[in-house]
């Protein structure tokens, strides 16, 4: 093992999980807005609302993530049509191109995570709420969103460190997060051991991270189930 | 239907390439997750401490990173220890061999904490019984554990399947000619690179409906000496 190199590579790669970080965040939150209302029309009754939302799951499920990126970043430009267009700009841009790959794909789960959530709220609940006249938006903000929120969380929790593992595909359309980074200096110093060790290791590290916090977040969410702090020594 | 350019054959090449990584990484990644499951369920310490150690890591990293490792790192110690033992030449480590090594870790290391929950699934009694009975320990793993394992372990199984199908276009890096890399092949002769990732996500999605429709009559099978409510 060459620890020197390791030493020396580190930087670069701390500057990759930079970008890894940025991918990951951006297409978390897009990914959110999407699959809030793509979990809402799965569950939807009419099936021309329920249809597409389920084939766009299959799709973005069913199929590789790498197979995606390639449709988008190189796939748009087989048309004159994209390349001349406003959007061209933006999707010759690799960066660009991983994070629209990314969130439609993380959508796609994030979806399914939260349907799973929603249609595990009482029953009961919805009907009382119906019972006491709540408009149906009322009734999601107030009933069945807070409780699918907390129901989701652990499932959402996962899906982000596939998010983490998934960016590494950022590499194959030549972004520099770290995987990507540590191809490169592999390619100047074939040294694979050394840096694929290093790079696993902060990989290790960041999920690590993430699920400490998404740990912190659920204790935070379930408040209201735990005994009150002098009752504490009751419960055990 | 659409017009592939004379490049029919090549996807269907690659895609028979894909179902037999698939599968030969699935029966690596089974037999991984037995023994996975076996050592962390097993009364030493060091053992467990193993088990643990590589479940973690191995699901920690992202399966592209343990390709590439796999086939870059692979060579390296390979030619090192062929230096070692005086062999000079240059040892290029097989692409097929190095994925299903890595695709069938991935899925190994799931399938350890799915083989170990199914175990504990399975009621203490029953093992007492066979206990009782005089059954050695291998025949009532064989035959009382493992064909209830199936029956509680499936659906997850199945799931791990459809996740393992997907990572093998990651092997398409180390240049293994499976469905996507014969695609990317093919749009560079053709240049039409929607019409050919389009084919191969199409084919995908139906290994996918494929692999559902099977995990449906799969469990349906293992459960068959089970009453349905």
């Amino acid at each position: 093992m060459d620890f020197q190199l390791m030493l020396e590579s580190l930087p670069k790669l701390l500057n990759g999980m930079l970008l890894t970080f940025k991918l990951v965040a951006l297409s978390m939150i897009l990914g959110m807005i999407l699959a809030i209302p793509l979990a809402l029309l799965r569950v939807s009754r009419p099936i021309l609302l329920r249809g597409p939302a389920y084939g766009y799951i299959f799709f973005f499920r069913g199929t590789p993530l790498l197979v995606q990126i390639f449709l988008i970043y190189y796939g748009f430009s087989q048309f004159e049509a994209v390349r001349e267009s406003i959007l061209w700009p933006v999707l010759s841009e690799p960066y660009w191109c991983a994070i629209i790959a990314f969130t439609l794909n993380t959508s796609a789960y994030t979806a399914e995570v939260f349907r799973g959530a929603i249609q595990a709220v009482a029953l009961g609940q919805i009907e009382a709420g119906l019972s006491m006249g709540m408009p149906r938006f009322h009734l999601f903000r107030r009933i069945v969103g807070p409780q699918a929120a907390r129901l989701a969380l652990q499932g959402y929790g996962n899906e982000v460190i596939l998010l983490v593992k998934s960016s590494s595909l950022a590499s194959t359309v030549t972004l520099l997060e770290i995987t990507g980074m540590t191809r490169n200096i592999i390619a100047d110093t074939f040294m694979p051991i050394e840096l694929f060790a290093l790079a696993a290791a902060i990989y290790l590290l960041l999920i690590f991270i993430i699920t400490r916090l998404f740990m912190l977040v659920e204790h935070w969410l379930s408040a209201h189930m735990r005994p009150p702090k002098d009752l504490e020594h009751v419960a055990e | 239907m659409v017009d592939l350019y004379g490049f029919g054959g090549t996807l269907a090449a690659g895609a028979w390439m894909t179902i037999k990584l698939a599968l030969a990484s699935l029966i690596f990644g089974l037999f991984l997750g037995l023994i996975g499951a076996g050592a962390k369920l097993s009364r030493f310490f060091l053992l467990r401490t193993i088990a643990d150690i590589g479940t973690t890591v191995v699901r920690g990293v992202p399966e592209l990173v343990l390709v590439l490792a796999v086939y870059f790192g692979g060579t390296v110690v390979i030619n090192g220890l062929a230096a070692q033992i005086g062999y000079s030449g240059y040892i290029e480590i097989n692409a097929f061999g190095a994925g299903v090594l890595a695709i069938g870790a991935a899925f190994g290391a799931y399938a350890t904490e799915v083989f170990r929950g199914a175990i504990l699934a399975i009621p203490k009694g029953q093992v007492e019984a066979a206990r009782a009975l005089g059954m050695p320990s291998f025949l009532i793993f064989r035959r009382i554990v493992l064909p209830q394992v199936w029956r509680y372990a499936l659906p997850s199984l199945g799931n791990l399947f459809l996740i393992l199908q997907k990572n093998t276009a990651l092997v398409s890096v180390t240049g293994l000619s499976e469905l996507m890399r014969n695609t990317i092949v093919a749009v560079g002769y053709t240049r039409k690179p929607f019409t050919f990732y389009l084919v191969a996500a199409l084919i995908y999605l139906g290994f996918t409906a494929i692999t559902m429709i099977g995990n449906q009559f799969l469990e349906r099978w293992a459960s068959r000496g089970v009453k349905e409510a």
